[in-house]
């Protein structure tokens, strides 16, 4: 089978890589690019695990065909954040206890990045719609709406 | 801030506290919480290998079934396929998951090499270059089945004639100690009390599906071999060390030649603790020389993948006009599935929880574990416990009802209160059933009656409430209905006369709840049966009990072995063994004082 190089960008980064034709972009990322944040949780676009920004839109990835990024901006949980300085969201989380296995969170905290990109003073019912694709089996979602309403209200204090 | 949601309701035993505590009701940050919120905590899948090969099981699409011949000619040839595992290359391919710490017998191979028992059961393992090409193989591998009749319901399990699930276990009952075919409470007499012109007796019938864990990663395992002769595997276990000697003893490996690294699970709530990933992970490593990934997709997680395991229970309540239980009687079933994995300890759990929280003085529970063609059942939060919670919860509000009581003001009124006894001879403490119905009916603004809202755990127990009623042995010093439940190929015991129960009809047998008895299987070749042994004191206390006031008749559950110790069919001597004692301890421990 002939692979076709992709190229895009990745949290701001060119990247270039060869993909196998079909392979969707959460094994590309995994396997082929090395970014691991990006979680697989079902394969099917239920669970949200696995959820990533192209052109600023939360997708999951498992259902996103590597080739279709092409010359597109893919961001990922790795690019949260700057250099050493978490994201505000991410310390949202830490404080808020938003996180008990972890395993949901990259995708948690991308789907509230693009909500919060939108959206920059959500109520709580915009965020519960935001999240509603991912699931979390340990924490209960309370604590992570409440961090994600915090990390806006930080913003908006920053911005100010 | 954090944990706003957290309420601290300091007024009650506020004596009981120490308010120096500086950690208690503070916000705390999680040690782990940067790696989670950075992506970069490492799980099992997480772990690059250049060679990573890819492992697929074929499994069975059959209930129960015979396997007549694997033919693995057409995926052998396919494209990416480095090997395929057979049974036969499992050098120990027969385990309980408890055989580590010496309890039960060895019912379940990690590839079935002649039968499997339920759908999805593996039966050989395809490795490849790629997952698609190792997907594609295991497709491609085709089994000649005989299929064989099968059993999906525990009651069903235990008719006559129902078909033998697992040979190790030819009544389709876990046996305990390799005598009992199931755990037996007795506390007091509730047939007496169930005869009483004062009471109103309310009966009911109770089951919980099994509930798939769900955890949001899947189960896996990577294995490679590392240049010290050793394996390294990288695994989504919840039990690290259960995995490692479980993959020592099928493999039959010096654990010392294991390194086993673990600790971050994407989810578990029990279901990963099977360690099926882990030995199959290794052979492959061991065979191929190559990094290993075994890793289930959604779809097996949830077909697969052992869950909370299914239990039916029967409850029979005598409850006076003003609200005291008086007696309540348990029968359970607990569908364990093909294996027992750790089904016999939750059947444990459960019959050590009767009668629920609550100060009955005539308690009676029989529980069974049960094999059927489904799914193996293992832990899940509180697995043992949850069913029959759900069972006594619901129950306690249909005898509310059927009583004419407030539901709140029934359990506050039967609720455990420090001092009481226990159906297990001991006596209860740090109890708080009260406390948490006033706050739940405060929280709900469900009116309780003052005398309820003033009640406490730490007041009025004790007394006629701590008395360990006299509980009816027979001359052999055992528990009643004993015979009724041993096997009909048993020497015939007589039967103890039942005073409340109708004369005991010979075939089919009825309990003493009017239900037919549903014991031993006709057509399995019995066990040769060994006459009744009289059940002794314990050979050896439990673990760490605390001191019973008055242990004037020996615990019913577990009870304790005076036969042959148990020895297992295989010569794997990892682990203590000791015949009857009871290893579980409490797990409900000491909480305050």
């Amino acid at each position: 089978m002939a692979r076709t190089p992709v190229q895009f960008r990745l949290n701001g980064a060119e990247t270039a890589v060869f993909v196998d034709p079909g392979a969707n972009l959460l094994d590309v990322l995994r396997r082929g690019v090395g970014d691991m944040t990006p979680k697989y949780g079902c394969g099917q676009g239920t669970c949200g695990t696995c959820t990533v920004l192209v052109d600023g839109r939360p997708q999951v990835a498992c259902l996103t065909l590597a080739e279709s990024v092409a010359g597109r901006a893919v961001e990922t949980a790795a690019g949260l954040g700057e250099g050493a300085a978490l994201d505000p969201l991410q310390d949202a989380f830490m404080e808020h206890f938003a996180a008990q296995c972890g395993y949901c969170t990259p995708g948690m905290l991308m789907a509230a990045k693009a909500l919060l990109a939108r959206q920059p003073s959500p109520t709580r019912e915009q965020v519960i719609e935001a999240i509603s694709g991912n699931i979390c089996r340990c924490t209960g979602y309370e604590p992570i709406v409440a961090a994600i309403l915090d990390a806006a209200a930080r913003r908006r204090q920053h911005a100010r | 801030m954090a944990f706003n949601t957290v309420e601290m309701r300091k007024e009650f035993f506020a004596e009981e506290r120490d308010e120096s505590l500086k950690e208690i009701g503070q916000p705390t940050r999680r040690q782990d919480i940067l790696g989670h919120v950075t992506g970069r905590s490492p799980f099992f899948d997480d772990h690059r290998f250049d060679g990573l090969l890819h492992l697929r099981c074929v499994r069975s699409p059959h209930h129960h079934a015979r396997i007549r011949r694997v033919d693995t000619a057409a995926a052998e040839r396919m494209p990416g396929v480095v090997r395929i595992l057979h049974p036969g290359d499992v050098p120990h391919n027969l385990n309980t998951l408890l055989s580590l710490i010496g309890f039960g017998r060895d019912d379940e191979p990690l590839l079935a090499p002649d039968t499997v028992r339920y759908v999805g059961e593996p039966v050989c393992a395809v490795i490849a270059e790629s997952e698609r090409a190792a997907r594609e193989a295991a497709a491609a591998v085709r089994v000649d089945w005989e299929v064989l009749a099968h059993v999906l319901d525990p009651e069903e399990a235990l008719a006559p004639g129902a078909p033998v699930v697992n040979p190790v276990w030819p009544r389709n009952v876990f046996e305990y100690h390799d005598k009992y075919t199931h755990q037996k409470l007795r506390f007091g007499d509730v047939e007496a009390a169930f005869a009483r012109r004062d009471v109103t007796l309310v009966e009911g019938r109770y089951q919980m599906s099994p509930i798939e864990q769900a955890p949001t990663e899947t189960c896996g395992a990577i294995a490679a071999p590392e240049t010290n002769d050793r394996f390294v595997c990288y695994t989504s276990t919840q039990a690290l060390f259960f995995s490692l000697g479980t993959t020592a003893k099928l493999l039959s490996l010096p654990s010392s030649r294991l390194h086993f690294v673990g600790g971050t699970v994407g989810g578990g709530f029990g279901g990963k603790v099977d360690s099926l990933h882990e030995p199959l992970a290794v052979l492959g490593a061991m065979l191929t020389g190559r990094p290993v990934k075994y890793a289930w997709d959604r779809a097996e997680e949830m077909q697969v993948g052992a869950p909370r395991g299914a239990e039916r229970w029967y409850l029979k309540d005598a409850v006076t006009r003003d609200g005291r239980i008086v007696a309540r009687r348990f029968r359970g079933y607990f569908d364990c599935g093909a294996y027992t994995r750790l089904s016999s300890y939750a059947v444990q759990k459960a019959t050590a929880h009767l009668p629920g929280p609550y100060t009955i003085p005539n308690v009676s529970a029989d529980t069974y574990c049960v094999f059927t063609n489904r799914t193996p059942a293992t832990a899940m939060r509180g697995f043992g416990i949850t069913g029959v919670d759900f069972a006594i919860e619901c129950h306690m509000d249909k005898v509310a009802e059927a009583a004419g009581l407030d539901p709140v003001e029934l359990r506050i009124l039967n609720a455990y209160r420090d001092g009481d006894m226990k159906a297990h001879r001991r006596v209860a403490k740090n109890t708080a059933l009260i406390e948490c119905c006033q706050v739940a009916a405060e929280k709900a603004g469900w009116p309780v009656r003052p005398e309820f809202a003033a009640a406490s755990s730490l007041r009025d127990g004790g007394g006629a409430r701590a008395e360990i009623p006299t509980t009816r042995t027979d001359e052999d010093g055992r528990i009643d209905g004993a015979p009724a439940t041993r096997p009909a190929a048993a020497p015939a015991a007589p039967a103890p006369s039942r005073p409340a129960a109708p004369a005991p009809a010979p075939t089919p047998a009825r309990d003493v709840y009017g239900l037919p008895v549903r014991e031993g299987p006709a057509a399995p070749a019995p066990r040769p049966q060994a006459p009744p042994v009289p059940a002794a004191q314990p050979a050896a206390p439990p673990p760490s009990p605390p001191p019973s006031p008055a242990a004037s008749p020996p615990p019913a559950p577990p009870a304790p072995a005076a036969g042959e110790p148990y020895k297992p069919a295989e010569p794997f001597t990892r682990g203590v063994k000791r015949p009857g004692g009871h290893r579980f301890s409490s797990l409900s421990g000491t909480r305050r004082r």
